[in-house]
């Protein structure tokens, strides 16, 4: 495990990350090699993190196993709040098809869990904010894919999320959809100061979308990290990092 | 997108008729009925398309059913000719001469007992498929979702629907008594496995993203049932219904041929004993038409819903 934390700021001291990642380990049984040993990261509140990687590298199963959905060896995981609210938005969108797309949307809103934090009306306020209000009463099959990725992404704003997590939201879409969606998803980041987290193989993705963008290079974690505000990252340094990234040196903490 | 609804199809409608084949040559397929993922689990399912089918081959939606009464039409001859050729053999073919039924159908509702009797057979097979329905759904799902339990349970299970629910009839008569209970249980004991098998059908065709989006939302096990496992299988626990409902109607005739005084299937013994085998025979065209009445009713009952808006 890497030592230090270097040269990255950590979050406002009064306020506490919207995600914190400790020495997370996991193993497959039958796997020759863990799939995590020790990965760490800190989110915080407001910021998209996109994570980038290498086919295998693990950064899908990091993603799960913060989502509750692996179990886990080793390591810890802490949400900002303690009720650790999340949502998750998959690469397919998963609608329910006996529901309408406003059903589908409230759904998080039938689970006691999230009594407390969801309301009907917000349903129909996220609907003209997500473009969908003239779907609102579609059968889920009449969407186009792009559509159906918009009503998951509604799906999970709806239960007030502390951190939304993406798993590879676009990759199914095509190019021209999923730039559209890239360039919605990021108005839509800064419009409800959404926190964000967000696995993707497509390097113009986490330009577009990543606050920073983090490579994952494996069982060990974040190998570099980038600010594209603020050092203006170019694709091909990242494309670099692919061709070279595995150069044996320490891990980073991001 | 993902999550095509996958829904129990109908497998009696082949795509292609042989007599379509001679006139309009193969070339003509019908998508709805070659997609994949639209098989049954168990038998047929609801047959929503076959009518739409058979209107767009022969170009009137009244051809179907013109042919459907020629096939009466043919059938009714053929038994006027051959109970009047055998009507020598036998008395009792003479009585099934279909000129004598009108009377017979009016003895009998004189008598007041093919109403009756037609109510009572209703209800006792309603109750033995709520009764089946009341356990093949839950026993469906422990099948479909716990690999032990499917394990443990399958050579049982595989015995007992392969033993006909008449044998138990003894048995039901020795610890029930007399009178509905057990026409309600063999009525049940036939209808429980296809509900059963076509749950356990439908919790295997779970689509696994809906139950990770349902867990990823907090949703507690229970919830999960409800909102996901449940509406999912729907159209499988329909499909169930409606074969057990057909299977049910089959049993239930030589089930009231024991232990009770009421029913149709009683009908056609107390006709025979009265030496009335015009009446029996109009009992059993009766349950026919029952039958088939409560095949549609059912079709219609337990069509797939619109998507609640």
């Amino acid at each position: 495990m890497g030592a230090a934390e270097p040269g990255l700021s950590r979050a406002a001291p009064a306020s506490r990350p919207a995600l914190t990642v400790r020495g997370l380990r996991k193993s497959y049984p039958g796997a020759s090699s863990p799939a995590l040993d020790g990965v760490d990261l800190t989110l915080r509140n407001g910021e998209t993190l996109a994570v980038l990687g290498p086919s295998g590298s693990g950064k899908s199963t990091l993603l799960r196993a913060i989502a509750g959905l692996e179990p886990l060896d080793g390591g810890s995981i802490e949400f900002g709040d303690a009720d650790e609210r999340f949502a998750v938005v998959f690469q397919d969108p998963g609608l329910f098809p006996w529901l309408s797309v406003r059903q589908n949307i409230a759904l998080g809103g039938r689970y006691r869990r999230n009594r407390d934090r969801f309301e009907d009306s917000r349903v129909d306020d996220l609907l003209g904010i997500l473009g969908l209000t003239p779907l609102a009463h579609t059968p889920v099959q009449e969407l186009s894919g792009g559509q159906a990725q918009r009503v998951s992404v509604g799906r999970a704003l709806a239960v007030r999320p502390d951190v939304l997590l993406l798993d590879e939201p676009f990759s199914a879409l095509d190019p021209a959809t999923r730039k559209d969606l890239q360039l919605w998803l990021r108005g839509l980041a800064t419009e409800l100061d959404l926190t964000v987290f967000l696995v993707t193989h497509d390097v113009d993705e986490a330009i577009t979308l990543g606050d920073r963008i983090g490579f994952f290079a494996g069982p060990r974690g974040f190998r570099q990290q980038w600010v594209p505000a603020r050092d203006g990252t170019t694709a091909e340094q990242i494309l670099a990092h692919y061709r070279g990234s595995d150069d044996g040196s320490g891990n980073w903490v991001i | 997108m993902s999550g095509a609804h996958r829904t129990p199809q109908d497998a009696s409608g082949t795509p292609t008729d042989l007599d379509d084949v001679a006139r309009t040559g193969p070339s003509r397929s019908d998508p709805s009925s070659s997609d994949p993922s639209r098989s049954g689990p168990d038998g047929p399912g609801p047959g929503r398309s076959a009518p739409a089918r058979t209107s767009r081959r022969t170009g009137s939606p009244w051809a179907g059913p013109a042919w459907g009464v020629f096939g009466v039409l043919v059938t009714v001859a053929v038994w006027w000719a051959f109970t009047h050729a055998a009507a020598g053999a036998s008395t009792m073919i003479a009585a099934f001469q279909p000129e004598r039924m009108p009377g017979a159908v009016a003895s009998l509702f004189e008598r007041g007992v093919v109403v009756q009797d037609g109510l009572t057979s209703l209800w006792r097979l309603l109750c033995g498929l709520a009764v089946a329905t009341g356990l093949g759904v839950p026993l469906g799902l422990l099948i479909g979702s716990y690999r032990r339990f499917r394990w443990t349970s399958a050579p049982v299970v595989q015995f007992l629907r392969m033993v006909s629910p008449l044998s138990w009839a003894p048995v039901a008569v020795a610890l029930l008594g007399v009178g509905n209970a057990p026409v309600i249980f063999l009525v049940a004991a036939a209808a429980v496995w296809p509900i059963t098998m076509n749950t356990a059908a439908g919790v295997k065709a779970l689509d696994p993203l809906h139950l990770r989006v349902a867990e990823t939302l907090g949703a507690t096990p229970v919830e999960r049932l409800r909102t996901v496992v449940l509406p999912s299988i729907r159209p499988f626990v329909m499909t169930g219904v409606r074969l057990a409902l057909g299977i049910s109607w089959v049993v239930i005739v030589p089930a009231e041929m024991l232990g009770v005084s009421s029913g149709l299937g009683y009908e056609i013994l107390n006709a025979r004993d009265r030496l009335a085998y015009d009446e029996m025979l109009v009992v059993i065209l009766v349950i026919g038409l029952l039958g088939m009445a409560l095949d549609q009713l059912a079709q219609w009952l337990l069509r797939e819903p619109a998507p609640r808006r």
